[in-house]
């Protein structure tokens, strides 16, 4: 029984009760002519879609800039990667390395700007971080169509210049993480190649969480005094936190784009940092301490009820109301996980 | 004249079972100025907030003993109740607005106002303001303390004396003042303001207004004061009366507590003689109260050299200004190299160490296990506890050796933790000092300040760290810098110590000097000379 507490009590209520939630979801679904295999796949699918993008939350929890409500910024630059791939010519899996190749520079320099802006406003952090990433999503929309993109597949078909709002990624980096080593049993198919690009990352992350600079960029996150005072240069780990977290933004939508299919353009990254918050939150950090198993175990919680919710109750109540419900159950669970932002004192 | 005003008999408080007032009695007569003295923390202004009825006294568990005042006994729940029956007090912060003009504070909320219609509709809440005689109100409350003050000056351009003027201005004009309490009005002022302050304190004594003044400045207590009363540690250890009461007299009795130091075993070298470890050359530190303005030291190889100093006068400033915490300028010296100043991993890198008197801003991390707290600096600035990996690219932390040394430090300074997994927060005061300084000791620094080691920790905590301070200083040689408030303490431990004032180091001397002699140094008196 004292076993059981102290586990409740490490994972968390709302976890459990979300969990809980999720676990009835799948049990109703066969009920209402949802088919598990088929919804364990989506559930799946966008674990390993949006598990990099939670994981980007990392490194600025961990020094203390909060939660990276700028990560429209990072995902630009993977969607300046992923589109100067396309335009370069590389095809195939080859296409997707010289993405994260070629998006590396520019999440440097974005997060490197980004970062010296965000310790001029220490304390206010994410409320600037927010305003960076719509500034930048704007910014990028008047770029997108100035930008001398030439490759017939992304750029408009009339006037043949400016790049499209959606571009597809078929016959480039469409699945190559997805499909490499893809299982398949029934209904059920696991992207085992996203799967395995996440935890790798994931790995990197909690392994440089345990070197001497990881620590630095803990403590400076716990007590920036105390860390200053042994020594410790709080301004250039701060930057590093937000030059990681922006290029695993950029990394995160590629994965994201591989699986989708499509590239989303223009105001296409302007709401992409909200599920990430949300996931990361859910999972059960706080806006000064996270771990990768919040990473984890938020994704697939925040991921499951959004794609199970839709889909079993709309098998329900017999109308098409998908979008609706998704809508809602969305926003809902941002709201919800925004409520249980918790602050450690300082 | 003769009248009693104020009786407070066996007057008793503690904070969750921490004394801090035992059995204080208190008399005060109808005209009659009191001075109150004694070091910080003696309790001089929890016994002025029980007497005004601070809410923080009702909220941390009330008080105990009894007030009579004005012949009628009391027990205030708030402020506002002494403030009726006639007790006013001016607090050592300011209380003003400052984009109002001194009339406007003086009368604040008890302003005169004129009737009209629109009070006719929304009742007296909205009568106009009777400027005229809101003016007169004032400036009579101005003269009775027959200052120069310009009541129509916005409060934000006034120099300080004036502010404070215009504080106790506003105490005084409150309908039948009684009792006025002056919590070290003077702190602030000029030479000259104070002057005028005192004048007046004592022409409203004349006027038949009790006056309880606190300070530090013993002079002025002489000056003005009818009867003195000196505290330390929450008791009244003497009562004079102005006329036979000298300034070395009251000093000693403020800090002469008699302590054993026998314990002390000499030095076997004679640190006066060995070599110089740490020279300070004009330094000054811009920290928010303790300001540092000049100071020139010499830290001798192996010794305690003991900083002391009334609250506020600079010596905090001292080790946060070397170590980087706070902007500084100067030139430190440590072992023939210059330290560069405001750049604490070069400080840190040199040998040197610092235990702050800020714990849970500076010095742990609460949030943490006491592994980390332990291990932390030494880890960043000594490269212990990793491991390296791929020719030192990788520096991965070596939780067993993280360990190891925090279980050694918790049996070396008998910290009380569950498990060295514990979070500092959840840790006493004292075991929270302690991992403090087996964090600055796990840097194995050649020299270590070590700043108000004991404030807020119990007896027995202080004892240990003492313990632990001076045995490191025999054993391991390391020289010490302890920065602490309270003298005794600082007789007990140090070799030498230095006395700050006001920003400058006034005088040092041995240890073994008697007390009155550091005493007299603390309140500005250069000793034998002047």
């Amino acid at each position: 029984m004292n076993k059981m507490q102290r586990f409740i009590k490490e994972f968390g209520w709302p976890r459990l009760i979300i969990a809980a939630f999720l676990l009835s979801l799948f049990v109703i679904a066969p009920f209402a002519g949802v088919n598990i295999g088929t919804s364990l796949t989506d559930t799946i699918m966008r674990f390993s879609m949006n598990g990099v993008m939670v994981l980007a939350m990392v490194p600025m929890i961990h020094s203390g800039c909060g939660l990276n409500f700028g990560l429209p910024l990072g995902i630009i630059a993977g969607l300046l990667g992923g589109t100067l791939a396309m335009q370069f010519g590389f095809t195939g899996k080859l296409s997707f390395l010289m993405a994260i190749v070629l998006c590396t520079p520019f999440a440097l320099l974005f997060g490197w700007a980004y970062g010296k802006l965000l310790n001029r406003v220490k304390g206010g952090e994410m409320m600037i971080a927010t305003y960076v990433g719509f500034a930048s999503v704007s910014f990028m929309c008047m770029m997108w169509l100035l930008l001398p993109y030439s490759n017939p597949q992304m750029v408009w078909g009339y006037g043949g210049s400016g790049l499209r709002t959606t571009i597809s990624t078929e016959g480039y980096y469409y699945h190559v993480l997805s499909d490499f080593l893809n299982i398949k049993i029934g209904h059920l198919s696991i992207p085992t190649g996203s799967l395995l690009f996440f935890a790798l990352l994931a790995f990197l992350m909690w392994a440089f969480l345990h070197t001497k600079k990881g620590t630095a960029m803990t403590a400076v996150g716990s007590n920036p005094i105390y860390a200053r005072a042994s020594g410790i240069k709080i301004d250039s780990i701060r930057t590093l936190s937000v030059i990681m977290s922006t290029w695993l933004g950029a990394v995160g939508i590629l994965v994201y784009e591989q699986a989708f299919g499509f590239i989303q353009l223009y105001n296409g990254p302007f709401y992409m940092a909200l599920p990430a918050v949300s996931a990361i939150l859910i999972g059960g950090a706080s806006v000064n301490k996270a771990s990768i198993t919040n990473v984890i175990v938020g994704t697939f919680l925040f991921q499951g009820i959004v794609t199970m919710t839709p889909s079993v109750m709309n098998s329900i109540i017999h109308t098409d109301m998908s979008e609706v419900i998704r809508i809602i159950v969305s926003n809902g669970m941002i709201l919800y996980a925004l409520t249980r932002k918790t602050e450690e004192t300082r | 004249m003769e009248a009693t005003l104020l009786e407070m008999k066996n007057i008793s408080k503690d904070f969750f079972g921490n004394t801090v007032l035992e059995d204080v009695n208190l008399t005060l007569k109808k005209g009659e100025v009191l001075g109150l003295v004694g070091e910080n923390g003696a309790g001089k202004s929890t016994l002025m907030k029980i007497l005004f009825g601070m809410k923080s006294i009702e909220e941390t568990g009330g008080y105990g003993g009894t007030i009579e005042f004005d012949g009628k006994p009391v027990a205030f729940h708030s402020s506002e109740e002494a403030l009726a029956s006639g007790i006013g007090m001016v607090h050592q912060e300011f209380s003003l607005l400052p984009e109002f003009t001194a009339t406007e504070n003086i009368v604040l909320n008890r302003e005169s106002t004129r009737y009209s219609v629109v009070s006719e509709l929304f009742g007296s809440r909205l009568n106009t303001l009777d400027r005229q005689s809101m003016q007169k109100k004032a400036i009579e409350a101005i003269n009775k303390l027959a200052v120069k003050l310009d009541s129509e000056m916005l409060v934000g351009d006034m120099p300080v004396g004036h502010k404070q003027f215009t504080e106790i201005s506003r105490e005084l004009s409150r309908d039948g003042m009684k009792l006025l309490i002056l919590d070290e009005p003077t702190a602030v002022l000029t030479e000259h303001e104070a002057l005028a302050l005192l004048s007046s304190i004592k022409r409203l004594a004349a006027s038949g207004i009790s006056v309880i003044f606190i300070t530090h400045r013993l002079a002025e207590i002489l000056e003005v004061c009818d009867q003195i009363l000196v505290m330390r540690d929450g008791c009244i250890v003497k009562q004079l009366d102005s006329g036979n009461a000298s300034v070395s007299g009251i000093a000693k009795a403020m800090v002469g507590r008699e302590v054993d130091t026998s314990s002390k075993k000499a030095k076997e070298v004679d640190v006066e003689t060995a070599p110089v470890e740490m020279e300070i050359k004009n330094l000054w530190v811009d920290m928010a109260g303790e300001t540092v303005k000049d100071v020139s030291l010499q830290v001798h190889k192996g010794e305690i050299l003991g900083i002391g100093g009334l609250a506020g006068q600079g010596k905090l400033g001292i080790p946060n200004g070397i170590m980087g915490l706070y902007p500084a300028g100067g030139t430190v010296t440590f072992r023939g190299k210059e330290i560069k100043l405001n750049n604490p991993s070069d400080c840190l890198a040199s040998g040197l160490a610092f235990v702050s008197e800020d714990r849970a801003g500076v010095g742990l991390l609460l949030d943490e296990s006491l592994e980390w707290n332990i291990s932390f600096s030494a880890m960043q600035v000594n490269n212990k506890f990793l491991k390296s990996y791929l020719g030192g690219l990788v520096k991965w932390r070596d939780e067993d050796a993280i360990r190891e040394v925090t279980q050694r430090y918790v049996d070396a300074l008998q910290i009380k933790c569950t498990s060295t997994r514990q979070k500092a927060r959840s840790l006493s005061g004292g075991n929270q000092q302690k991992v403090c300084l087996a964090k600055a000791l796990a840097l194995e620094p050649s020299l270590l300040f070590v700043s108000e080691p004991t404030r807020g920790i119990d007896i027995g905590a202080k004892s240990l760290v003492l313990q632990a301070l001076r045995r490191y200083n025999e054993q391991q040689g390391t020289t010490i810098v302890m920065i602490s408030s309270e003298l005794e303490e600082l007789r007990s431990v140090c070799d030498r110590i230095a006395i700050i004032t006001d920003g400058k180091v006034i005088g040092i001397r041995p240890a073994h000097c008697p007390s009155e002699e550091f005493g007299l140094l603390m309140v500005g008196h250069q000793g034998e000379g002047k």
